[in-house]
């Protein structure tokens, strides 16, 4: 039980995919002008990245293993990301209007998303089972969601702030992202 | 099997042909299973649109428009629906009627364009502008308007460099023709009412 909290923690602060492994930066700044669309960012990627670790490692361990072929794991998942964010497009679609309209372009594009093959990667890397594989998923997107979030709000300050000149910007919006992985620092040695 | 020994590429190759395929066979079925008709309530409100596609409401057409109804655009920007447009739009939306937004321009009785084919130098301007191809015409022949198509829009009065096109009320067509009402103001001060009125006055 312990195992699966410290594999919690350490994906969403210690390992924190954007600002400790520098993964999935362009969602990261791409999306995070308005608090809203950041929410809606975080709660799409947050579903396909546990979907899509939870497929990768099946299609690893029983597809990929048995034919000896582990050394297209890369492609293989890429195949079964796009294919799930495809399969969660349409389910969404048909079950839950509201959602899709809320989520909108967002969803698609997680497919680019590099911290989704990340994940897939890293469970590989590790040897996760089954269950460790889905958690690690869900809590690096917890963690992505996490800084997502604060991110979009600290950046809907910063516009009405008083921000020098040559500052302005993308150019504030990436110090700040800078300061906010010396913050996430702090939390490394918390889970060994 | 001997091919697959000799040929060590072709293994990965058919598995991920494999995979690929049963993939999209994954994602054509879902294609079809969890297909969505659109949004149904667009079509009711298009439907209850007058189809000038006019773009007084500042949507390029009448769709446009009932798709920005949809997602929560106000219902009284429709001069050429006027009113009772409004007034089921409410009914189907399930909102209060409001009264027709004037910065869209006023409510008038249908009109169709008439094109003074004489006046007309056949420059094709309005063929161009009109929304629902209701004029018909070659270059540098003269145009006329298709009046059961006409949508009475006026977008074709604008472009015309010669001024030959007015707009003139319409007709209502023979399947709704009714004779006219009676005046109540004409109607008390008239002593010729009934045919013993006509004996009466005939009489001195």
């Amino acid at each position: 039980m312990t195992d699966f909290l410290f594999i919690l923690i350490g994906a969403i602060l210690v390992n924190n995919f954007v600002l400790v492994q520098f993964l999935g930066l362009c969602p990261f700044m791409g999306v995070s002008n308005k608090l809203e669309t950041a929410i809606g960012m975080a709660a799409a990627t947050t579903f396909v990245l546990t979907l899509s670790s939870l497929c990768s490692y099946l299609t690893y361990q029983y597809i990929l293993v048995p034919l000896d072929l582990t050394y297209l794991r890369t492609i293989a998942f890429i195949l079964v990301i796009a294919v799930v964010v495809n399969f969660t497009e349409m389910v969404m679609h048909k079950t839950s209007p509201l959602l899709y309209r809320v989520l909108g372009i967002f969803l698609p594009l997680i497919t680019t998303n590099c911290a989704v093959l990340g994940v897939a990667l890293l469970n590989i890397n590790e040897a996760h089972s089954f269950l460790e594989s889905v958690l690690y998923g869900f809590g690096a997107a917890v963690g992505f969601s996490l800084v997502l979030i604060l991110f979009a709000a600290m950046r809907e300050r910063l516009i009405v702030g008083d921000v020098p000149e040559p500052f302005k910007g993308p150019a504030v919006a990436l110090i700040t992202a800078g300061l906010m992985s010396l913050a996430f620092m702090g939390f490394a040695g918390l889970v060994r | 099997m001997d091919l697959l020994l000799q040929t060590p590429l072709l293994g990965p190759v058919l598995a991920l042909l494999a995979l690929a395929i049963a993939f999209g066979a994954l994602l054509g079925y879902a294609a079809k299973v969890f297909k969505v008709e659109g949004d149904p309530i667009v079509e009711q409100i298009n439907a209850l649109l007058p189809q000038t596609q006019c773009g007084q409401c500042g949507h390029p057409g009448c769709r446009p428009y009932a798709t920005a109804i949809a997602s929560g655009e106000a219902i009284n920007k429709c001069p050429p629906g006027g009113e009772s447009t409004i007034l089921e739009l409410a009914k189907l939306l399930d909102v209060e009627p409001t009264p027709l937004d004037a910065e869209h321009g006023k409510e008038a009785a249908r009109k169709v364009a008439y094109i003074r084919e004489a006046e007309c130098i056949g420059c094709t301007k309005c063929i161009q502008a009109c929304p629902v191809d209701a004029i018909l015409g070659a270059a540098r022949h003269m145009h006329t308007v298709i009046v059961a198509e006409c949508t009475g829009c006026d977008l074709c009065v604008e472009p015309c460099p010669v001024d030959c096109i007015d707009m003139i009320p319409a007709r209502s067509p023979l399947q709704s023709w009714h004779w006219p009402l009676p005046d109540s103001m004409s109607l008390s001060q008239r002593n010729d009412l009934i045919a013993s009125d006509r004996q009466l006055s005939g009489a001195h």
